[in-house]
């Protein structure tokens, strides 16, 4: 494990953007998201989360999937992909790290999504251990060490510097570019440690019961009367989808430009009146239906197709930004088990 | 680095049949003249006029016609009607086949063989009886029950009079909701009609058609004794990818595009109801 003295964390951040482009937390407008580095950047390494969790990265808002020329009753399709040279992420805490294998489960599935897999083969990932988890956070519920996240580098922040250890030859690749480090005292690292996981260990809703969520249980949990109340107040704004790190539903739509037509597919939402909407008929017609399959996808669904891993990971953004304050913990605190 | 499940192939439409009032039957190969793909009876694929939007359709020729795929569409959307506005030349895209198919090389080996479908419905299943047609020995009895509001909502009616009336071991039973001129066959609801026809309950049945049909079909097959083992559907919901992954067609923890389309009752009992 190395370490750089505080002072010379930009120089370090200034060695590696020279090679690749370098993204990382940065303050602008009062809120804190992933920008890219460039001299003067407001980097904030404190602020715990950003607005919008890191998974743009590899499954971005909106892309374009590919173009279309038309000609009277012919078309010609136009691939316009590109091959994806390194990136670094730095500063992705312990749950959006999670967040991305969530993600891999179900894009590099096969058949892969390549669009995916590109951005995702190219980046070298750079997290950053908690120092102050906060009361929102509840990554411990599934089994996440907000102190110790991997990576291809891992990355402690303490009162006398940033202390960098590299667990894959990508990492070391990345720190073998700045030569003026030192060797760290892993004993500060401990205690630095230590001190998040008692934070974590003191925090509301470290220790919520989520053992009712089994496939056994899909049924009766699906016909749950609890679902009326929890969800009463849900006005249906995708906000808590857009903020999710693991949130992966997307729409494929087109617009017509005088060249020819534009694919692209985007980010949706389950909470939307018409993301099932068919010419003849609509599965899930009220708000209810959508805000139980949210929830029964990321605590029963998912589980169930990808090997008993959750699609939540604790990171709170939904308990924040919700503007009626109903999120997942509500649903788990109702419906998980032993929850008081 | 092509993505060939997300990024489609260009077809040509060959042929356009218009088979009732609101639905025609497209003709489609590549720009080379050969078939697009192969696919099993059961299977979809994602159709488009870029720009007009893209849906998922059962593929309705069967694979063992080498030369083309078929495809019958409803008129019931803008996408759909897009597409039924279009001409014998106008290139397409299509990519697939996507889904589970029906089990023509499993369970259905040496089955006698319902086929119960009402109105647009027999558009998949017309891709597994024609699979049975021409694989004629590796199955037994073949029966099929198809219903639509009136005579001229019968798909392809050509070829169901002309063809597979004169099946050996092959019944066709079709029936309209109301009685019309010049239709001297029966007249009723499928549902209804299955119970009158008391079908022998040791068939493997396959039901396809609107949902209060497809229920109401059940109902009456399982009093006739019929297990849900033995009954299969294949089921239609809003799709994107066809991968499994723009997460919209899921049914509980299963997705139709990859799961599906075709499931068996008894597997359906298992789910949500949500569909």
């Amino acid at each position: 494990m190395i370490k750089i003295n505080k002072n010379d964390i930009n120089a370090f951040f200034a060695a590696v953007a020279e090679k690749m482009p370098l993204y990382l937390p940065v303050k602008k407008a009062g809120e804190t998201n992933y920008g890219m580095y460039a001299e003067g950047a407001e980097v904030d390494l404190t602020t715990l989360k950003t607005v919008k969790s890191a998974k743009d990265f590899f499954f971005p808002q909106s892309e374009t999937m590919m173009k279309f020329r038309k000609e009277g009753k012919n078309i010609d399709i136009i691939d316009v992909r590109e091959d994806k040279e390194p990136f670094v992420i730095f500063g992705v805490r312990a749950c959006d790290y999670k967040a991305f294998s969530v993600l891999d489960n179900v894009f590099l599935q096969e058949p892969v999504d390549t669009f995916y897999k590109a951005r995702r083969d190219a980046a070298i990932i750079c997290t950053l251990a908690c120092g102050r988890p906060e009361e929102s956070c509840f990554c411990k519920v599934f089994g996440i060490d907000a102190a110790d996240p991997q990576g291809d580098v891992t990355c402690f922040l303490t009162e006398n510097g940033l202390m960098l250890r590299a667990n894959t030859e990508k990492g070391e690749a990345l720190l073998s570019l700045y030569n003026n480090s030192e060797k760290a005292d892993e004993k500060e690292v401990k205690a630095a440690q230590d001190k998040t996981r008692e934070i974590i260990k003191k925090l509301p809703f470290s220790n919520l019961d989520l053992s009712r969520f089994t496939e056994e249980n899909l049924k009766e949990l699906f016909a749950a009367e609890e679902w009326k109340e929890l969800s009463e107040a849900c006005l249906g704004c995708g906000t808590c989808t857009f903020v999710c790190p693991t949130c992966q539903c997307f729409d494929i739509r087109e617009f017509k430009t005088r060249q020819g037509v534009i694919r692209y597919r985007c980010w949706d939402s389950c909470m939307y009146s018409d993301f099932t909407q068919m010419a003849a008929a609509n599965p899930r017609t009220t708000q209810l239906q959508r805000f139980r399959q949210r929830f029964m996808h990321k605590l029963i669904y998912y589980p169930s197709q990808y090997g008993g891993t959750y699609s939540c990971v604790g990171c709170g953004r939904c308990v924040n930004k919700c503007p009626q304050h109903l999120n997942i913990v509500k649903v788990i605190k109702k419906l998980g088990g032993k929850n008081d | 680095m092509i993505n060939e499940n997300l990024i489609p192939k260009i077809g040509v439409v060959t042929d356009i049949r218009k088979d009732t009032p609101d639905v025609k039957t497209f003709r489609v190969v590549g720009t080379d003249g050969k078939k697009l793909f192969e696919h099993l009876p059961g299977q979809c694929a994602m159709v488009s006029i870029p720009g007009e939007g893209e849906c998922m359709f059962s593929i309705t020729s069967s694979p063992t016609n080498k030369e083309y795929m078929e495809f019958s569409i409803k008129k019931c959307g803008c996408v759909t009607e897009v597409i039924h506005s279009i001409e014998v030349g106008q290139m397409i895209t299509v990519r697939g086949p996507y889904g589970r198919n029906f089990p023509v090389e499993g369970d259905f080996r040496g089955k006698d063989l319902l086929f119960i479908a009402g109105g647009i419905g027999l558009a998949p299943l017309r891709s597994v009886i024609n699979y049975v047609r021409d694989n004629r020995s590796n199955y037994g009895k073949v029966v099929v029950v198809y219903g639509a509001r009136s005579m001229d909502d019968l798909v392809d009616i050509e070829e169901i009079k002309t063809q597979w009336v004169k099946e050996p071991n092959f019944e066709v039973y079709l029936t309209i909701d109301r009685p019309q001129e010049g239709w001297d066959g029966h007249v009723g609801f499928v549902p209804a009609y299955v119970k009158e026809l008391g079908l022998d309950p040791n068939m493997t049945a396959v039901l396809c058609g609107p949902p209060i049909m497809i229920k109401f079909t059940l109902a009456g097959l399982l009093e006739l004794g019929f297990s849900k083992e033995r009954v299969y559907t294949t089921l239609e919901l809003r799709m994107k990818c066809g991968i499994g992954k723009c997460g919209r067609c899921n049914v509980g923890n299963k997705f139709v595009c990859k799961d599906g389309p075709v499931f068996r009752m008894d597997e359906l009992d298992e789910l949500p109801d949500e569909y």
